[in-house]
């Protein structure tokens, strides 16, 4: 019997106790079990986040030695130091010359801030025309937009590669964000928040004489502006994580995106992973700050598709 | 109402369209004919290729590597509908009983790791899968007393329960999300009513709320299908010593072989062929979602 194990065994023993106290109101024996469930899950979730937390500043010597960190009394310069940072950053020999591995994070920022922007100006352009305007195919359109999403995006890979190596696009970031500049997902999101508009007040603007783009731009997007906010949010993590398109497209050193580095990196840095780790900690920042400051549109933005009223 | 002139001119919604219609032309629709056309062809590399007719999918049937990709697949996509969900939606009715703040803070650090992309939470698990030292063989060792020196990721029996885990860890806090969400609308005066007429918590669970979130769970249940065909870059960097393959092919995923065929051996016609495999499977899944929501609804 180990520790764990004897933790385990008295919280499922206290359970038991509390439901035979009172077996007709089991409500305390619940209420036990139900917060001893959850936290048992949270820390098997958040677990791996403080090991790697750990692991990314613990020196390579000690990097098996200590499960999470060292005691404070082993704290020192030899146990817990830069030095895995250091190493990352210091870069490696490729054909394109040294190369360092802010190259990859300011590549990740510009691929994810560039689509996000162009997804979210291009969907709600889109979204908007299918929810207030009149024209002729519009239910056609609809139901081919509607339909294209259930084609999954691996299918058009291969012959988006091969167009794109004939025309010469191939191996460029600006080539790798070019196919997915707008997405039938946002256009949709954005028909549904814009349905919810009143038309009185698209006219209105139209009555004191602004022109439809200037209506779209200033009437219409600030109403909208919880549903952009939860879309720009999908959309950088989206960009900001994506490995697929990336990896078929970039082939040059200094072009790749920290997703397609940080794995090349875990069989280059074999025995060393304090280093890949670290640089997978560092890539883990920006989304883990965009959520926190906006999570609310967030999870409110993920379930909006899904559950009604 | 009777809209007897246009109040703008005829082309504005055209011009609000443009973007999207060209790049869709450009980027979606001529891409998904020229899969078609490609899958009635060999290539190799993006410059050359000869007709081979329907040579492509028969290769595909007599290939055991791709059938070995495709149990490995399915098999996931079992263990994601029977394992993930059922602890999703444990988790969610847990949640939903207590009061909002703690709610709110669960509810955050159990969806914490859909924030990190799969090829950043392979990476981190390619590690606590280690030997003797990884933190899940040692918490393994502690819970069961076993497996602190098990080679998850170069034991062919152990790989797919490696990739399970690891989804789960990533997707069980997703699809609570969801749950959650639906059982917050449930409502509330008819499982009281049950209550009242003394049917039991699980009782009430069965007949009233579970049938009450019917829609979400029928959605849910099929996004994971369909995310579980798609399964790629969980086992590419788990397993990126191998180059996702697995030893004896264990880890092997469709997606993984296609990328193989198609873009490190460059023969993008198989690959077109596998990509139609894929999209028959989620087609067909997603055809199977709607009878469903009809039969539900009724």
């Amino acid at each position: 019997m180990n520790p764990l194990q004897i933790t385990l065994l008295a919280l499922g023993a206290t359970f038991l106790l509390l439901w035979a106290k009172s077996p007709k109101n089991p409500r305390y024996a619940w209420r036990f079990g139900r917060a001893v469930v959850l936290t048992l899950a949270s820390v098997a979730v958040l677990a791996p986040f403080v090991w790697l937390l750990a692991a990314v500043f613990k020196d390579r010597s000690v990097l098996n030695e200590y499960m999470f960190f060292p005691p404070l009394a082993d704290w020192s310069k030899k146990t817990m130091n830069l030095e895995n940072f250091s190493r990352l950053f210091q870069g490696r020999p490729s054909v394109q010359g040294r190369v360092y591995f802010w190259q990859y994070v300011l590549n990740s920022t510009m691929l994810a801030t560039v689509s996000t922007t162009a997804q979210l100006f291009f969907s709600s352009l889109a979204g908007y025309a299918l929810a207030k305007y009149q024209f002729f195919g519009k239910k056609a359109l609809m139901a081919c937009m509607l339909g294209s999403m259930m084609i999954p995006g691996v299918l058009l890979l291969a012959p988006i590669y091969a167009m794109a190596v004939k025309f010469n696009f191939v191996d460029s970031l600006f080539g790798l964000m070019l196919p997915g500049l707008v997405t039938a997902y946002g256009i949709f999101l954005f028909r549904q928040a814009c349905m919810a508009i009143p038309n009185e007040l698209i006219e209105a603007g139209r009555i004191d004489g602004c022109s439809e783009f200037g209506i779209f731009f200033k009437l219409v997007m600030p109403l909208v502006r919880p549903m952009s906010a939860a879309f720009c949010l999908v959309s950088f993590l989206g960009n900001w994580n994506s490995f697929f398109a990336p990896n078929v497209f970039l082939h040059s050193q200094d072009k790749l995106t920290l997703p397609v580095v940080l794995n090349l990196y875990i069989t280059q840095y074999e025995n060393d992973y304090g280093v890949f780790l670290a640089g997978t900690a560092l890539a883990m920042l920006p989304p883990a700050i965009l959520f926190f400051a906006l999570q609310r549109e967030f999870i409110s933005g993920l379930t909006s598709g899904a559950v009604k009223g | 109402m009777a809209q007897t002139k246009l109040q703008y001119k005829s082309w504005v919604p055209f011009a609000f369209l443009g973007p999207y219609l060209l790049l869709t032309s450009v980027f979606f629709l001529y891409p998904f004919i020229n899969a078609l056309v490609l899958t009635f062809y060999q290539t190799n590399g993006p410059k050359s290729r000869v007709f081979v007719g329907l040579g492509n999918f028969k290769y595909l049937l007599s290939d055991s590597t791709f059938h070995q990709a495709l149990t490995n697949t399915t098999l996931f996509a079992i263990a994601s509908v029977c394992l993930q969900l059922p602890l999703s939606m444990g988790l969610a009715i847990l949640l939903n009983q207590g009061n909002s703040r703690l709610k709110g803070f669960f509810r955050l650090v159990l969806f914490s790791p859909n924030l990190v992309g799969q090829i950043f939470v392979g990476i981190l698990f390619s590690v606590l899968f280690t030997p003797r030292y990884g933190l899940i063989n040692r918490t393994v060792q502690g819970l069961v007393n076993w497996g602190l020196e098990e080679r998850w990721l170069s034991n062919p029996v152990l790989v797919m329960p490696a990739i399970i885990l690891t989804s789960l860890w990533l997707w069980v806090g997703f699809n609570m999300v969801y749950f959650l969400a639906a059982l917050q609308s449930v409502d509330k005066s008819l499982e009281e009513a049950a209550r009242i007429d003394g049917a039991n918590a699980w009782q009430v669970f069965w007949h009233i709320t579970l049938p009450s979130m019917r829609h979400v769970v029928v959605f849910v249940v099929i996004m994971s299908i369909i995310g579980s065909y798609q399964l790629f870059e969980l086992p590419m960097a788990l397993l990126s010593s191998t180059n996702g393959y697995g030893p004896d092919n264990s880890g092997l995923t469709v997606i993984t072989y296609l990328n193989e065929v198609a873009f490190r051996s460059g023969d993008l016609g198989l690959g077109s062929a596998v990509g139609w495999v894929v999209a028959l499977i989620i087609f067909t899944v997603s055809l199977i979602q709607i009878r469903l929501t009809k039969v539900v609804e009724d």
